[in-house]
């Protein structure tokens, strides 16, 4: 979901050479113009998406098909997006989102419906993965899925012999100070809810109580608190255990051998990330037309040869070697699905309670 | 003829007015606002007192601990050789100087970058140590880590004042303490010390109050475990959108900083602790 900073920034000054590239291209109509001062007849689309997210060829394609004009903008996390998105200050056409903060802006009334009529290619989405969507937008009305995954325990095969199979081994004393946790609030919880047995969205002081506890029993095992370096230190060797998301586990695998990734029995987080339409958009169709170009069966799988997150889209995954598809850490299979629960919007007040749990653990 | 010069004056000034106006009042004035506000509106206490809550309050003892202790170790280094410094020719005291200072043109983020890697379980210090059948120490993400990356950062802010402040006082003054009978340990106790309070001072400051602020040193080198207050604030501002509490808390470390400034004051009678 996260990328190395350095990639992040050389994605920054690749999507602006990529602007100021398409700036001089004649006949792409609109010329560099402005996101405020979008008249009529310009023929942009205002993306918002996470650093490092796409295979950045695919824009210039894009371009070439549909004659439509990219402006290209990237963001690091969902909170850091979220506020811009509030604020409305600047009006993007398209934005790529987590669930829960998708769940978040229709609750404050910051999207708006998407128009199936122009995205044809939606029939190239697995019903499955629509309906697993469903669980934060009903009916898939404001959300088309771009990639999914779960989270996990990344482990060094050298160092832990014993089977992975529970999160109880973030507990074992055994491996002190080799355990690296996530330092994104959500994630961790996510583990020691359900390490106790419960949900993972919980709004229960108790509960969330609880998961505290166990958390800061935790903490002396823990050698750190991160979310991107977490994977350069398992490649480094620097550690053994480390709680990651999927799509890191084979850019970890190419560079370490020894690295396996599993999901614990009790379950985890299934995580969907989206593309929406934010209310506030200019070119709506254009907005579409991009969904509909990646929902394109041979886009995706160039786009997935680039990211190695799974797609939902499944014409690409026809295109795609057996080998991945059949690595349940890259493609998770039903029986893994069954065990995840997606991460919910939670009401400002619970919001704060694990807020100040998590300083509580932190500072101990 | 004068008015005109002090009107030419006052428009000389008026760049750095703005720039004041701009950058230091109204930050500041958001900051009280926000500080003395509730997210819901209306005038609150909550945020200030929300220091008293358990784990901010060990957040700030923490940062005054390890603020205290690298101030305490910044002086002990950095004495010692402004004196050797001091008495060095001036040449060869300009180039130790240059080369202490050196490694500021690089940036403080690289530089405790540079640190982790030197620390890690796997880094540069353990793989030497290995080599020559030593155990593995455990260095980084700890609070002995965090110090020495404070240490590292702001001993340069030590080393200047104290050099600046002892290569101005005059030699014949300690030949008059040698005459009138004092030995080498008196004439520092008695003479040198007293005469460098302005520099002791200055350095003080520049040391100390970064370090109880910082959270990027503690964020590198104590693996986000270790919380400082500045991390609490920081997260109260990124991670969990409370400004209002993160400007509360600000206002606080404000206080610990202006009156720590006013019990260094008292010693430093003459004002020139300022001086660089």
């Amino acid at each position: 979901m996260k990328k190395r900073l350095c990639l992040f920034l050389a994605m920054m000054m690749a999507a602006i050479t990529c602007l100021s590239c398409g700036r001089s291209l004649p006949g792409t109509g609109g010329e560099g113009k402005g996101t405020e001062e979008a008249s009529k007849e310009d023929n942009t689309v205002v993306v918002y998406n996470y650093g490092d997210y796409i295979d950045e060829d695919l824009i210039a394609v894009f371009e070439e098909q549909t004659g439509i004009k990219v402006i290209y903008d990237v963001f690091e996390t969902n909170e850091e997006m979220y506020p811009k998105i509030e604020s409305g200050a600047i009006a993007y056409d398209v934005i790529c989102a987590g669930e829960y903060t998708i769940a978040k802006m229709m609750a404050h009334d910051l999207l708006q419906p998407i128009n199936y009529d122009n995205i044809p290619n939606i029939k190239n989405i697995g019903e499955q993965y629509l309906k697993m969507c469903e669980q934060y937008d009903p009916g898939n009305q404001y959300s088309v899925p771009y990639v999914f995954g779960t989270v996990g325990i990344l482990y060094n095969t050298k160092e832990v012999t014993e089977p992975v199979t529970s999160w109880d081994i973030l507990w074992d004393e055994k491996y002190s100070g080799q355990i690296f946790m996530s330092k994104s609030i959500r994630d961790s919880f996510a583990v020691a809810l359900i390490r106790a047995g419960y949900s993972i969205n919980s709004t229960d002081e108790a509960e969330i109580t609880e998961a505290k506890n166990m958390l800061i029993e935790q903490k002396p095992l823990v050698q750190g608190y991160f979310v991107d370096q977490t994977r350069d230190k398992m490649i480094a060797e620097e550690g053994v255990l480390g709680v990651i998301y999927s799509g890191d586990y084979m850019e970890a695998k190419n560079d370490n051998e020894d690295l396996a990734y599993v999901v614990p029995e009790e379950g985890s987080n299934y995580w969907t990330d989206a593309w929406v339409i934010p209310a506030n958009a200019k070119h709506k169709a254009n907005a579409e037309a991009w969904i509909n170009f990646l929902c394109d069966a041979e886009v995706a799988a160039q786009n997935f040869d680039y990211l190695w997150y799974s797609t939902p889209n499944v014409a690409a995954q026809e295109l795609i070697e057996e080998e991945y598809l059949n690595d349940p850490a890259i493609f998770p299979d039903e029986e893994i699905l069954s065990r995840c629960e997606i991460l919910a919007y939670l009401e400002p007040e619970v919001e704060n309670l694990y807020n100040n749990a998590w300083t509580e653990v932190l500072s101990k | 003829m004068s008015d005109r010069r002090s009107t030419r004056r006052r428009l000389l000034a008026g760049p750095y007015i703005v720039w004041m106006v701009l950058f230091t009042l109204v930050p500041l004035a958001m900051i009280f606002v926000y500080g003395f506000t509730a997210p819901q509106g209306g005038l609150t206490m909550a945020n200030i007192l929300a220091v008293g809550q358990k784990e901010n309050l060990k957040a700030l003892l923490l940062s005054l601990k390890l603020s205290l202790l690298c101030t305490v170790i910044c002086l002990l280094l950095a004495y010692p050789l402004a004196m050797i410094l001091r008495s060095n020719t001036k040449s060869s005291a300009s180039l130790i100087v240059f080369i202490f200072i050196l490694p500021m043109w690089m940036n403080f983020l690289l530089r405790t970058l540079a640190w982790q890697i030197l620390l890690e379980n796997n880094g540069v210090i353990n793989t030497v140590l290995t080599f020559f059948g030593l155990p593995k120490a455990k260095m980084i993400n700890t609070e002995g880590a965090i110090v020495l990356g404070m240490v590292y950062n702001y001993l340069p802010f030590m080393v200047l004042p104290l050099y600046n402040v002892l290569t101005k006082i005059d030699d014949s003054i300690f030949e008059a303490a040698r005459d009138l009978g004092a030995n080498s340990f008196w004439t520092f106790v008695r003479v040198t010390v007293p005469l460098s309070v302005p520099g002791i001072i200055s350095g003080i400051t520049m040391v100390f109050v970064p370090a109880l602020t910082t959270f990027v040193i503690s964020d590198l080198l104590g693996g986000g475990k270790i919380l400082l207050i500045g991390n609490v604030i920081e997260q109260k501002f990124t991670t969990t959108y409370n400004w209002n509490v993160g400007s509360g808390l600000s206002i606080v470390l404000m206080i610990f900083v202006i009156g720590s400034m006013a019990v260094l004051q008292i010693f430093d009678k003459d004002g020139e602790g300022t001086a660089l």
